[in-house]
């Protein structure tokens, strides 16, 4: 019978099926960092127990660790103090971590991919929700909680349900100034960020057999802003050029023997998905969201839906109090609006072709004066790579801050933050009341929008300036 | 982990869909390497001022939501980021059960490995409770996992789904890992014949 990728990765990774429990799943990998583990190695000290696997386990630190210059002590002294539990924890377990001064840190779903950690046909866990970027490579690859952290460094293995499948196919080609991200905040925007409840996406389609790399990881990683545990791209020679020649990627015989089986891994002719949405990427314009989750998303030109346009109504006072929140009327497009911050970067656009785009938008323009702009890069290695092509330099004559690699803005507990009632554009990935400090308010948008905004000072369509 | 036993419950409203897990407990909470203390965070950025001084009308800051065990929240509850720090804040707080229409995934899980049970009940029940709880808000239900069913405060029952194993393991107060590590030997088979995919020590 014709087999989805899907099934054939979660087949291929059954440890045990016993009646009246879930499968348990094999594990092959397991990313780990400083925020959603410390109660988990706690855990195993408490049960006397060691981590079964160091060789399939890597750390990074990224969430809480400042973007400040890291030759500078940890101001915030509880998160100096987590990030010094986490190397303790992963020394005292044997576990290899890149610290704060490693020059391979970074935002734990760059380094994977960027170090040929993350393979196709893999099974690929982190306490992370934004662990979907790995499928990019063919990987199922998912977020868990620190419970389920503790199990995988326990055992290697989790339990787990199979979920549904969903193929989201996309067609044609996207016009220029309009970016991957704009493709999933389309998807976002038109299932609505439970539409993916219980499922895993497969991404397939014309549109991103075109994309780089990089561009898939923009699109699998946001697979949880539609609810989905996870989303993947099946692998073909843009997987396996990206991934040759990497620290971890395969040598000599074992890279023909690994090619051999990745090239079994997608999806049959004929294979069926639970579910399926068809997007034309020739129709997409620039995507922005104007609410307080993903699906709250817009083409750059459409205007501000109005709430009393909905019949159900819970669904109409969550868009009103969004736009509370927001302070935003509706009926209107948000071209024009004021910014106060822009924020490229996140494990969403913080790769080097993302910061490529937004140097485009900076290159001979000036940042906008009543707006703070600042580019995280996604890890020390994409940092280093920008600086090698002169791209610090185009942010910096323009007037951006650049930083060290993290999560920064994103989360925003590193202490870079968006003040309360603050307006910004945000590459990253959830525009959540408070996500980027208390009270600010986020605007999710491609890097090329980012920028444009960043030299504007307003929201602004960038096809204008291209 | 600790036996969900049945409950009798005045309900806590917060009648909001896609309530997300960065508002249950912020991402600035999240530099502790420890559980304790999270209760008093739970929905701190709707429950606290400015200032950080209670707010009065928040329900989580009135005696009649301290009562409560059972939160009932619109529906995708627990959406976002993975952080089971939300469900240890619920459980800190007092909240031993959250009833909504649905559940985000990663969520569902994190409260399941708790002992917070997740009560998906189908729209029709869902707006007769939230009805119910405006018009009566000492109104109360009953929770019982045996028979997975929710008493709502008219009298009548609604079933709700739970995994088979789920269930078990929170009647029972049965811990996931013991059950995994008694695999060893499935585990151990599983690496011998597994192709080696890479080394992180290598």
């Amino acid at each position: 019978m014709p087999r989805t990728i899907i099934e054939k990765v979660w087949n291929n990774h059954i440890v045990a099926e016993r009646p009246g429990a879930p499968t348990l799943l094999y594990i092959d990998l397991h990313l780990v960092h400083e925020v959603t583990s410390p109660q988990a190695f706690s855990g195993l000290r408490e049960r006397g127990l060691q981590v079964r696997r160091p060789d399939l386990t890597i750390g990074t630190t990224d969430h809480s660790i400042p973007t400040y210059d890291r030759s500078l002590p940890i101001l915030d002294e509880i998160a100096g103090q987590q990030i010094s539990q986490f190397e303790k924890n992963c020394r005292d377990f044997g576990v290899p971590f890149y610290g704060p001064h490693s020059e391979k840190q970074g935002i734990v779903h760059i380094i994977g991919p960027e170090q040929g950690l993350t393979q196709p046909g893999m099974t690929v866990v982190c306490g992370d929700s934004h662990t979907a970027t790995h499928g990019a490579f063919g990987a199922l690859a998912f977020g868990i909680g620190t419970s389920q952290v503790e199990h995988v460094l326990a055992s290697q293995c989790l339990l787990q349900t199979r979920s549904k499948t969903y193929e989201v196919r996309v067609e044609g080609t996207l016009r220029p100034g309009v970016a991957a991200k704009d493709i999933i905040l389309n998807l976002i925007s038109r299932i609505g960020i439970g539409g993916g409840t219980g499922c895993v996406f497969e991404y397939a389609g014309s549109a991103i057999r075109s994309l780089s790399m990089e561009e898939r990881m923009t699109i699998c990683n946001m697979s949880i802003e539609a609810g989905a545990r996870a989303g993947l791209v099946a692998p073909d020679d843009t997987t396996y050029q990206y991934l040759s020649g990497r620290p971890y990627a395969p040598q000599g015989a074992g890279w023909e023997r690994a090619l051999a089986l990745w090239r079994g891994l997608p999806s049959d002719p004929g294979a069926t998905f639970d579910k399926r949405i068809d997007i034309d990427a020739s129709s997409l314009e620039p995507m922005i969201t104007f609410g307080t989750n993903p699906g709250m998303g817009i083409p750059i030109t459409a205007p501000v839906p109005d709430p009393s346009s909905m019949n159900d109504p819970l669904e109409r006072d969550s868009l009103g109090k969004a736009l509370r929140y927001m302070d935003l009327p509706s009926g209107r497009p948000l071209l024009g609006h004021p910014v106060n911050v822009v924020f490229i970067g996140s494990c969403t656009n913080s790769r080097i072709s993302d910061l490529r785009a937004a140097a485009e938008i900076f290159k001979g323009r000036k940042v906008n004066p009543k707006v703070r702009v600042m580019v995280v890069p996604g890890s020390q290695l994409v940092k280093k790579q920008a600086q090698a092509e002169g791209l610090d330099r185009i942010f910096k004559d323009a007037g951006a801050d650049w930083r060290e690699a993290g999560c920064s803005m994103c989360i925003a507990m590193n202490g870079d933050q968006l003040s309360p009632g603050e307006y910004s554009v945000s590459t990253s990935n959830r525009n959540f009341e408070g996500r980027q400090g208390k009270g600010g308010r986020t605007f999710l948008a491609s890097p090329l929008t980012a920028a444009a905004a960043a030299v504007t000072g307003v929201v602004t369509d960038v096809r204008t300036l291209i | 982990m600790e036996k969900f036993e049945p409950l009798t419950s005045r309900i806590a409203v917060l009648a909001s869909d896609n309530i997300d897990t960065d508002q249950i407990i912020p991402a600035r909470f999240l530099k502790t390497t420890s559980k304790a203390g999270l209760g008093d965070q739970l929905f701190f950025d709707w429950r606290y001022d400015a200032d950080g001084n209670p707010r009065p009308e928040f329900l989580l800051n009135k005696p009649e939501g301290r009562a409560a065990q059972v939160l009932l929240a619109g529906d995708n509850f627990g959406c976002g980021s993975s952080r089971e720090h939300a469900p240890w804040a619920l459980l800190q707080y007092g909240f031993r059960a959250v009833i909504s229409t649905s559940f985000a995934d990663i969520f569902r899980g994190n409260a399941l490995k708790n002992s917070l049970l997740p009560i998906a009940i189908p729209s029709v029940a869902h707006k007769a409770l939230l009805q119910a709880a405006a018009t009566d808000p000492a109104a109360t239900v009953t929770v019982d996992l045996a028979t997975q069913t929710l008493q709502l405060p008219d009298g009548s029952s609604v079933e709700f789904p739970i995994d088979p194993f789920a269930k078990h393991c929170m009647l029972e107060g049965i811990d996931e890992l013991g059950y995994i590590l008694q695999q060893d030997a499935a585990i151990a088979a599983y690496e011998s014949q597994r192709p080696l995919t890479v080394n992180t020590l290598g």
